[in-house]
């Protein structure tokens, strides 16, 4: 009777664990189901590269969106990134203990802020900073990266941290015992050995940047044309759902889903090539 | 009086993967006895040991072949069940392990497995053990606090007392005072001289010195082989291999 | 130009402590700032009343409300499957094929943005399902998206109980099912829980998954199947349509305040976790 026991659980197990399996397939069947339609309906290169985005008349190119996207992340990674490395250096490397036991949860707070607080707090301090020193409406692409940037700092600073952390004590009592100061043994002994685990912090970080909705929907201007500056209003993948979802209908929302598809798609691949990075470790 | 060996190796192979750790092992253990299997770091005795209670089913890649006989039955014939098995055979381990409940549910966690529920049924069965395992008096006033506040040798008393709660006939102990005081490792090794009137008893001794003081018999393994085994007088004093000698004196280590 | 080796420390240095003052500095900003506008807002009327006018006056009992209930929803259902997942991956497994397709999928799940969950919730939940735009339809969302942080943290939780506990409970008789139940859990419990309240946090924080599933209603929810709008949804539409911003910073210090609480406590349990020894 005890080996049945056994089997059940262990079968009653499986079927839990395939659970996520299971929900990540029917979040991809579904929202594939909706969208590709539309993308068969316009085609796939007039979709993904097709410049105008008028719903109204029945145009759906997503290509200004996907430009915003693209152009916010980066510079979110590039504002973002440098810091995020110097503070997990800093908790990893010259934080002495009680002062890692203020940063740390404060870092753990930081991730737990809603996005639309971020967005309401950058919708009044760094739009009209942006607006009264640099000109432009302020709601702009650069409003957009600062937010962004401040938001994907826990992600990558707790997974750097981790990394560096691990590394062998050695590694760092070698590059003393060689004479080499504090700053050139993470340069060149400590960064480089923690380099795979950086590299997907960093990777992780882009990817939240990328699904960003709520924060970016209140400072970035949601203007539908390729922005000429880091000045302009932009739109991204992720805000063009969430502003039009709620009054889409037909076509509109089919291609809304498929927005959805591009995001979804690009998304995984980022997450593969994170998963990839760790893994050669 | 000849007396039935509890235990009966026969050509015991054991290996881990492509690995073999026990090579053609075959002894046989007399009962109420203390048996020492002694040798230096990786010859295969905490292996050994645990295949003595099939606990080596749990490493994957697991192959063994040959024979060992519990009271003359196979204990690895499929109609054995291992959980039984296990309580017959009780194992305390290096590292004193107590599990994160209090000290009475340490000891009577074993009992429990084994569909004891009540209380009352229990509370008999928890004094004894701790009595046996010479715990009872500097515990029996907190048996309700946390198993985790003792001291390593109490702990370590307490893991003897949690088999001893299974009632097994046999007990095996891998490198039980590796971790304590010379105090506490005395107050061990004394139970065990007590303990094997009622159990067999087979320890791996962390040196060689517990198994000369502790043990009726005593067998050498080196890199997996049995090199040598008898009475422990015989052996330490007139060892017949000259690596058994070798070893004892500190040769090598 | 050559910097010698002691001015770069120097300048590290110097820049690696302003990163770290950066972040700080930031997290107060951000935090004083709403409650010290949003502080003054919390009354009682605000956490009683329900809202007025479309938000204007009154309180957002049953935003709250609603709040609780759609993260009690998705924090009911997620648990038992995020940390069977975690149980089945450390316990039933080796390493394999089964294993490292279930763990890609769980961590391909923690990748995807809220609104591609928020979609996925429309589309299966509301309408294929027909649940509707409910406080049910809701929930199921959030339990989707914080599935993959509960299978994490769970397996975590489990592979840092000592295999010596394992192997004990085996050693004295014990089944592969008394083991994980009577030793391994007990012992992971404290570091499912803060899997499960991080969760709670995040379900709480959350907006874009929420508002294409669980509605935009004010009325207080009869029921699980009845739509509402959560604190964080009632902040976003009250500070973007302009409705009112005393209300607006009201909500979002009440929310800062429940998560910092939230956080606190998952804090409180690791310490107390590693104190222990683990």
């Amino acid at each position: 009777m005890k080996i049945n026991k056994e089997k059940i659980s262990g079968t009653i197990f499986l079927l839990i664990a395939l659970s996520a399996l299971s929900v990540l397939a029917l979040i991809t069947v579904f929202i594939f189901i909706k969208g590709v339609p539309i993308i068969a309906k316009v085609g796939f290169f007039d979709f993904v590269f097709g410049m105008v985005w008028d719903p109204g008349n029945g145009a759906f190119g997503i290509f200004p969106m996907i430009f915003g996207s693209v152009t916010v992340t980066l510079g979110a990674a590039v504002l973002g990134v440098p810091i995020a490395i110097c503070c997990s250096i800093f908790l990893a490397e010259f934080a002495p203990a009680v002062l890692s036991n203020i940063v740390r949860p404060a870092i753990q707070l930081l991730a737990a802020i809603p996005s639309v607080v971020y967005g309401f707090w950058g919708l009044l301090f760094v739009v009209p900073a942006i607006r009264n020193h640099l000109g432009g409406p302020g709601l702009s692409i650069l409003a957009g990266s600062i937010i962004l940037a401040i938001m994907i700092l826990p992600t990558i600073i707790s997974i750097a941290e981790v990394s560096l952390l691990s590394l062998p004590r050695h590694y760092k009592e070698g590059a003393y015992a060689l004479g080499l100061t504090q700053w050139q043994t993470i340069r060149s002994v400590l960064l480089p050995a923690a380099k795979s685990g950086i590299v997907a912090a960093i990777i992780l970080g882009i990817g939240r940047a990328i699904g960003e909705t709520m924060a970016v929907i209140m400072v970035l201007g949601n203007a539908v044309a390729i922005p000429q500056s880091i000045l302009d209003p932009a739109r991204t993948l992720t805000t063009n759902i969430g502003i039009e979802m709620g009054y889409a209908s037909g076509d509109h929302q089919q291609a809304l889903f498929a927005t959805g598809i591009v995001l979804l798609v690009i998304v995984m691949i980022l997450n593969a090539f994170a998963q990839y990075v760790t893994r050669r470790k | 009086m000849i007396q039935q060996s509890k235990i009966v190796i026969k050509d015991l192979n054991f290996f881990y993967q492509k690995k073999q750790v026990i090579r053609d092992f075959s002894l046989e253990i007399p009962s109420n006895e203390i048996l020492a299997v002694f040798g230096p770091a990786n010859s295969g005795t905490t292996t050994f040991l645990r295949t003595l209670n099939r606990l080596c089913d749990l490493i994957p890649g697991a192959r063994m072949e040959g024979e060992i006989l519990l009271d003359g039955k196979n204990i690895f014939d499929p109609d054995i069940s291992v959980t039984e098995l296990r309580r017959k055979v009780g194992m305390v381990f290096d590292v004193p392990t107590p599990l994160p409940m209090s000290i009475f549910d340490n000891i009577a966690y074993g009992p429990r497995l084994g569909g004891k529920k009540t209380r009352a049924s229990l509370t008999d069965g928890v004094e004894k053990a701790l009595r046996m395992a010479a715990l009872w008096d500097e515990v029996k006033d907190r048996l309700n606090t946390p198993a985790l506040r003792l001291s390593g040798g109490q702990q370590q008393r307490l893991c003897i007392a949690r088999v001893l709660a299974l009632e097994p006939e046999v007990i095996l102990l891998d490198r039980p005072c590796s971790a304590l005081d010379p105090v506490s490792t005395a107050k061990i090794e004394e139970s065990l001289k007590q303990l094997k009137e009622q159990f067999t008893i087979i320890i791996a001794p962390h040196n060689v010195q517990q198994a000369g003081r502790v043990a009726d018999n005593v067998a050498f393994m080196l890199m997996g082989s049995l090199i040598e085994n008898g009475p422990t007088g015989k052996v330490f004093e007139n060892p017949q291999d000259k690596r058994t000698s070798d070893y004892i004196t500190g040769r090598f280590g | 130009m050559k910097i010698s080796s002691r001015t770069a420390q120097r300048i590290a240095k110097t820049l690696i402590w302003a990163s770290a003052l950066f972040v700080i500095v930031i997290l107060l900003a951000i935090i004083i700032f709403i409650l010290i506008k949003g502080v003054p807002e919390i009354s009682w009327q605000f956490l009683t009343e329900i809202p007025r006018n479309m938000g204007r006056s009154g309180g957002i009992s049953s935003s709250i409300v609603g709040t609780l209930l759609v993260t009690a929803v998705a924090v009911i259902i997620a648990t038992p499957f995020g940390v069977g997942t975690a149980f089945y991956l450390t316990e039933y497994t080796r390493e394999g094929k089964v294993t490292r397709i279930i763990r890609f999928s769980a961590e391909s799940l923690s990748g995807i943005p809220s609104i591609v969950y928020g979609l996925f919730g429309f589309i299966f939940f509301v309408m294929y399902l027909k649940l509707g735009w409910s406080i049910l339809s809701g929930g199921l969302t959030l339990a989707v998206m914080i599935l993959p942080t509960i299978i994490r943290t769970s397996e975590e939780a489990i592979r840092t109980v000592s295999y010596q506990y394992r192997e004990v409970s085996f050693s004295l008789g014990g089944t592969k099912w008394q083991t994980i139940t009577r030793a391994v859990f007990p012992s992971a419990v404290r570091g499912i829980a803060v899997g499960v309240i991080l969760g709670i946090g995040r379900c709480v924080a959350e907006t874009a998954a929420v508002i294409l599933t669980a509605g935009s209603a004010l009325r207080m929810p009869e029921s699980i199947f009845s739509p509402t709008r959560t604190m964080a949804e009632h902040f976003y539409i009250l500070a973007r349509e302009g409705i009112s911003m005393e209300k607006a910073y009201g909500t979002a210090a009440l929310l800062i305040i429940i998560i910092f609480i939230i956080n606190v406590v998952a804090n409180m349990l690791i310490n107390r976790y590693v104190a222990k020894g683990h």
